[in-house]
């Protein structure tokens, strides 16, 4: 475990270094969380009644994911795996005493959380200091909040591991562009990236509720802000602990069937 | 101890013409070559002995290297080192050996070198007295106390070189494996490297297998050189077997002036200028004091020089005889 540990140690101290990148997306989190929640006040104004969650519940749901946005992007891949695989260097790591599936997720976890960490403080801040209904709120309940932290933690794991399976793809593919697209416009609509889940039709909602897409960042969102009971909170955490190892599971068995037709090419 | 027996390996490749109109066909069907990187090879390797494995490129000297540390499986045959199998018992194998891929980095590109060091000791769990046992002993052989807190990128390719050497002897392999070492490195780099891994070999009696184009590597550092083409070993043999392999052919050059030069048998005029002149003799038809002497009595000769062919040239000999 210990060894792990330090791959996520390295690959978050590395990531750290990249300061000037945080900076910029803390500006760009910053605006594009101010241009959703105005147009989406655009909508609040013409008929409140539609929307079933309030308007200052929203702002809480955009500025939390704004802050976190680098924990739940898939697009935001370790770019240094898929280097490893086309390039070869994956042979190093194979040549160590180390599991090659333990050594990404750590990789891939260190990365978005190390990016994480340097964007969101000053995202909760300044909107928390906006005036209501604008502003981001506390978690109505103590309660709340802490499942909010438990289903924050397992959504690192979903994702994680569902990035997992995009870099074991380029084992098959060499280019992982195409896969990555698919996988990423899927995902940001059936996460609830552009429109939070409670706002698609109920029979859409109740059947994407169940993939693990719902189990990335919109299980803690509404979590956050209220919209779950803490009944419905806890199915959907034991429905995201349910994908955590489900995608575990299918990515190390489709990493070890590919590591037998390994060919590293060229030296 | 190293023990490899028919071992195979066949890689598939896709190929087809040139042309947009070819492009579109492969995508319905594709034309596949199956191209034999190794084929029945065996050798083995006793524990301290220094191996020199050279072929030209593409022989097949990086798939062996890749099968002896687990990160290739091949097709058919056994390879046994201390009675581990590299492909099945991987992560056991992989903590008695150190690897360096020339071509390749291990080191972490923007963090200090010393925490990419600190890296490998949690991943092969090195006891921290040992650990900073020899990372004091391979910082002064490789003179590193000056880059171990730089960033990689920050390094020349020879303070690199160095250190990933280091990197990959800092849990005390008993088996080496360098592909390339000395690749793209300058002559005094060069040279610190060999004396290196020459006392690595002494001391510990660690067992160094070598890849390389540089025949002075392998004139430097191997008693036992592996030559491989077309994917079978070729030539297996102490390095002066090569010598005694490679020609009886001497170059001889001559400063001179009215030169006149008659046919004798065995010697062959290469090159003429005004003042000199380049021959080349094989012994075994006439020897170096005859030529010397017929030499003599064409031309006033002002200085005279005789080599034996160089590492280099025999290579190049025993390639093209084994036609690969």
């Amino acid at each position: 475990m210990k060894k792990y540990f330090s791959f996520f140690r390295i690959r978050f101290i590395s990531g750290l270094s990249y300061r000037a990148a945080a900076w910029s997306g803390v500006v760009t989190q910053f605006f594009w969380g101010t241009m959703l929640i105005l147009s989406f006040q655009a909508f609040y104004r013409t008929d409140p009644a539609s929307f079933t969650m309030d308007f200052s519940a929203l702002c809480s749901y955009i500025w939390i994911q704004q802050a976190f946005l680098s924990l739940f992007t898939l697009w935001r891949l370790d770019n240094s795996i898929f280097t490893a695989i086309r390039n070869g260097d994956i042979a190093y790591e194979l040549a160590r005493p180390i599991g090659l599936y333990e050594t990404w997720l750590s990789k891939d976890i260190a990365s978005c959380t190390s990016s994480a960490f340097l964007r969101c403080i000053p995202v909760i801040i300044l909107s928390s200091l906006l005036p209501a209904p604008y502003g981001l709120k506390l978690p109505t309940t103590v309660l709340a909040g802490g499942l909010f932290l438990i289903s924050i933690s397992l959504s690192i794991l979903v994702v994680s591991s569902f990035r997992m399976l995009i870099y074991i793809s380029t084992f098959h593919t060499l280019n992982p562009s195409g896969i990555r697209v698919i996988a990423v416009s899927f995902c940001d609509f059936l996460s609830g990236q552009i429109i939070p889940l409670p706002f698609f039709p109920d029979q859409v909602r109740s059947i994407v509720e169940l993939t693990p897409f719902a189990a990335m960042q919109s299980s803690p969102f509404l979590i956050y802000n209220g919209t779950y009971t803490t009944e419905k909170a806890l199915l959907m955490i034991g429905l995201q602990i349910f994908w955590v190892f489900m995608l575990l599971f299918l990515g190390k068995l489709w990493l070890s069937r590919s590591l037998h037709k390994v060919i590293v090419q060229g030296g | 101890m190293i023990e490899l027996q028919n071992i195979s390996k066949t890689y598939k490749v896709a190929r087809r013409n040139a042309g947009g109109l070819q492009a579109l066909k492969s995508l319905f069907h594709r034309n596949y070559t199956y191209i034999k990187a190794l084929d029945q090879i065996s050798f083995s390797i006793q524990d301290g002995e220094m191996v020199g494995y050279i072929g030209p490129n593409g022989a097949g000297k990086s798939s062996t290297i890749k099968i002896m540390s687990g990160i290739l499986t091949p097709d058919s045959g056994t390879c046994k080192i201390d009675n581990l199998v590299p492909w099945k018992q991987r992560k056991t194998h992989v903590h008695n050996i150190g690897v360096v891929f020339g071509q390749r980095s291990q080191l972490w590109w923007d963090v200090p070198i010393i925490d990419s060091f600190e890296l490998l000791r949690d991943i092969y769990e090195i006891n921290p007295i040992r650990y900073r046992k020899n990372l004091e002993e391979l910082t002064e052989m490789l003179f590193l106390t000056d880059i171990l807190k730089t960033p990689a990128r920050l390094l020349s390719l020879g303070q690199r070189m160095r250190c990933e050497i280091a990197a990959s002897l800092l849990h005390d392999p008993k088996i080496l494996f360098l592909d390339e070492p000395t690749i793209g490195l300058d002559a005094v780099s060069k040279l610190a490297v060999r004396d290196f891994i020459r006392h690595r070999n002494q001391v510990y009696h660690t067992t160094v297998i070598l890849t390389t184009h540089d025949m002075q590597d392998i004139e430097a550092l191997t008693e036992r050189i592996l030559l491989i083409g077309h994917g079978q070993i070729l030539l297996d043999g102490p390095i002066e077997t090569l010598k005694e392999h490679g020609s009886s052919v001497r170059k001889l050059h001559i400063d001179c002036h009215n030169l006149d030069f008659k046919p004798f048998p065995g010697l062959v005029m290469v090159d003429r200028h005004s003042a000199s002149a380049d021959f080349t003799l094989d012994t075994a038809i006439s020897s170096v004091s005859d030529a010397i002497n017929h030499l003599n009595r064409c031309a006033q000769i002002d200085d005279l020089s005789v080599t034996a062919a160089t590492a280099e040239e025999l290579v190049v000999s025993l390639y093209q005889e084994f036609a690969i």
